[in-house]
């Protein structure tokens, strides 16, 4: 229910981009006139197979991949994050470990409860209140019972960073396969995984103004890999099924227009997203950002607000024609707050609360002005009516043992 | 975002009776900051005759937790205490007009913290038996602690069996695989293996008896009926005969242009239900067809 007269704000794009207007003109055709199966041994087909090998040559640019041989399509971030683990698996049957993080995104920690279930032994990193990894924990598991490490490169909710290109050499050294959830990371940061010892790595196309349902999963020339899904021979074997032709057109143009606007998206929207910080946190009491702000995406803000829940925080958001989102427990219909939340052992007093401002280039700076208007009144709002909050502050209450430092 | 309806809206973005109600004489306290809900209930109730003469809220929860806690307040507004036991969750979740599976603990938590504040009124001690668990039907909003409970107090070994007991499972089915971790679960603390059922065996045609198969093609003919009768029309059963099942055309419905349409969907569904080729005629359009006719 949003006011009509109000322009919507999307600051969701951690969930999903608009996909970008040059995408959508370049996919149009092979809809229609160049619908033939890349497959094919005729003109219909020829025409298309060329066309997804410009793709993914723009693909190749963005990742920083040394053959464009090295990418396989899949349908997102989600089966390229599965293939990736279950190859690894199945590429090394002796190996029953796998490290990962307890903050991962759960298209890699379902999976893994899924294979604990089925007798392998899941490593789980913790994170400190920063939702940081500890290297030497990691170091220590680290054995030639691994079969492969799992971790993403930023995190969905915070986007604090995890050191994976580091992570990856350690890993290799200990000979052990290493792959990186990075639909985060692919099109907001600089990639350059010929030079690193990344041996596999996910992206999903909405992540980065592309369509939905189309993904990739970097695979470094070399390392052992056996299919999820088998079939017809496309992919080079490695993924069976027809191509999502337009799909790949559209990623390849978002790879494009990626590189074209790293620059922009930190610098400008790195502005945007830290000037919407300051203006939050200067005018809400009881509120901090979360993760390990100095080493984060630059696009993306969580901030905890303490005593309010999450959900009522979006509703009236939504009502003024913002977008953003939360982890709170009510959102997902779940009684727990985000995994991630839990697991930097932010407190329940503001783990419910948290709300995720994700920007993109698209933004303005007449919006995020706009936003730091709205939010003050709203938290207001919302505590007014908290049992947990007072005509001064939060009241006196015994599950409020946590003090929180506000910067 | 949640489907909620206008109601929920407007009693979230406007809530009635909300903030502290200084003059209250029964306080019910439900929730906690952990849980992500909590409500507190206050009520200023006439000791003369125990009418609640005013009711306020303070509430830590998502919209529907703001929302089922203004409408418990609206609803409970004049009615004695024991007429505000009356009120049952699904009153409240009733009042907006409905509330999504998921958040059907919101109006739970109200229909509680009106019990504790009754209690509080009457000086006695109320205590919370409602145990939040991981939502695993989300059909019929059953969470895993209570089919826990249910698998254990009755020694339930089957899906099929908790469905029974607990509804749990009985929609979507999206649920199963939750439920028989819990069975897994459970029957392991008691030293047994959970094992899948088997499905059910499909009844092979021509297996099911004369009567069973007669009611299966009156109940085709039933669930038919409505639908004719808001036309004006109707069909009746008349015999059957083998393949051949004769029907009566009534009403509108005889002689009507689509005749041919609507038998044709009635013999569909009739095959189905029996599981066997069979033809629906019409008994006006000819006498008996010949045994073993069937339709092309």
């Amino acid at each position: 229910m949003s006011i009509p007269n109000l322009t919507p704000i999307y600051l969701d794009n951690n969930a999903t981009t608009r996909c970008a207007p040059e995408a959508v003109t370049a996919m149009l055709p092979y809809f229609t006139e160049q619908f033939g199966n890349p497959s094919s041994m005729h003109s219909f087909g020829a025409k298309v197979g060329h066309a997804t090998k410009g793709a993914r040559a723009s693909l190749q640019k963005l990742l920083g991949a040394e053959f464009d041989s090295e990418i396989i399509y899949t349908a997102g971030g989600t089966e390229a994050d599965n293939t990736a683990i279950l190859s690894a698996l199945k590429a090394n049957p002796e190996r029953k470990e796998i490290i990962t993080s307890t903050v991962e995104h759960h298209a890699v920690l379902h999976l893994c409860e899924q294979l604990e279930k089925e007798g392998y032994t899941i490593h789980k990193l913790k994170v400190d209140g920063k939702g940081r990894l500890d290297l030497d924990e990691y170091a220590k598991l680290l054995t030639d019972k691994v079969a492969v490490v799992s971790v993403m490169w930023a995190n969905n909710e915070t986007g604090t960073y995890f050191p994976v290109e580091k992570m990856a050499e350690m890993a290799k050294a200990a000979g052990i396969l290493f792959h990186t959830d990075a639909v985060q990371a692919v099109g907001k940061i600089p990639l350059n995984l010929k030079d690193s010892a990344i041996d596999m790595l996910s992206l999903s196309g909405h992540k980065l103004h592309g369509p939905k349902g189309i993904g990739a999963l970097y695979l470094r020339r070399g390392a052992r890999f056996r299919p999820l899904l088998r079939g017809g021979g496309q992919e080079r074997g490695r993924r069976a099924g027809t191509e999502n032709v337009p799909g790949i057109i559209g990623l390849g143009v978002a790879a494009e227009l990626a590189l074209e606007h790293m620059e922009q998206e930190n610098t400008y929207v790195r502005a945007l997203r830290d000037k919407l910080q300051a203006g939050i946190l200067a005018a809400v009491p009881n509120a901090f950002a979360t993760g390990d702000v100095d080493n984060r995406l630059p696009n993306t803000l969580n901030i905890a607000f303490e005593y309010v829940e999450g959900e009522a925080i979006l509703m009236l958001l939504n009502k003024q024609g913002i977008a953003a989102s939360s982890g709170s427990a009510c959102t997902s219909g779940s009684l727990e707050p985000s995994h991630v939340m839990r697991a930097m052992g932010i407190p329940y007093t503001a783990a419910h609360g948290t709300i995720r401002f994700s920007l993109s280039r698209e933004n303005t700076e007449a919006e995020i002005d706009r936003v730091i208007a709205a939010v003050p009144p709203i938290i207001a709002q919302l505590r007014k009516l908290s049992p947990y909050w007072g005509e001064n502050g939060p009241v006196t209450d015994p599950e409020k043992a946590f003090a929180p430092t506000y910067a | 975002m949640w489907d909620y309806s206008d109601t929920v809206k407007e009693h979230f973005y406007n809530p009635r009776n909300a903030g502290a109600l200084a003059d209250a004489n029964a306080i019910g306290e439900v929730g906690s900051i952990s849980c992500g809900d909590a409500l507190r209930l206050m009520l200023k109730v006439d000791p003369a005759n125990e009418t609640i003469l005013d009711a306020s809220f303070q509430t830590f929860g998502c919209g529907s937790a703001i929302a089922s806690s203004s409408a418990l307040t609206e609803i409970i507004k004049g009615k004695t205490l024991e007429q505000a036991l009356e009120v049952s969750n699904q009153d409240i979740a009733d009042f907006l007009g409905g509330l999504p599976p998921e958040k059907m603990h919101c109006s739970v938590m109200g229909r509680e913290a009106l019990q504790a504040a009754v209690a509080n009124y009457r000086g006695e001690e109320w205590k919370d038996d409602h145990e939040e668990g991981a939502l695993i039907c989300k059909c019929f909003a059953v969470d895993a602690v209570m089919i826990e409970e249910t698998i254990r107090a009755n020694n339930l070994c089957s899906v099929e069996q908790v469905t029974n007991y607990t509804k749990a499972g009985g929609g979507c089915s999206s649920c199963h695989e939750g439920i028989e971790e819990i069975l897994a679960k459970v029957l392991a603390e008691r030293g047994e293996t959970f094992k899948a059922a088997p499905p059910p065996e499909k009844k092979a045609p021509g297996k099911m008896t004369t009567l069973e198969r007669i009611r299966k093609i009156e109940q085709v003919i039933e669930k038919a009926r409505p639908n004719l009768q808001r036309d004006h029309g109707d069909i009746e059963l008349v015999d059957v005969d083998g393949k051949n099942i004769y029907v009566s055309m009534k009403g509108a419905c005889a002689g009507c242009q689509m005749e041919a349409a609507t038998l044709g969907g009635v013999q569909a569904q009739m095959i189905e239900a029996l599981g066997e080729l069979v033809k629906v005629i019409p008994v006006k359009a000819t006498a008996k067809l010949a045994p073993n006719t069937l339709p092309a």
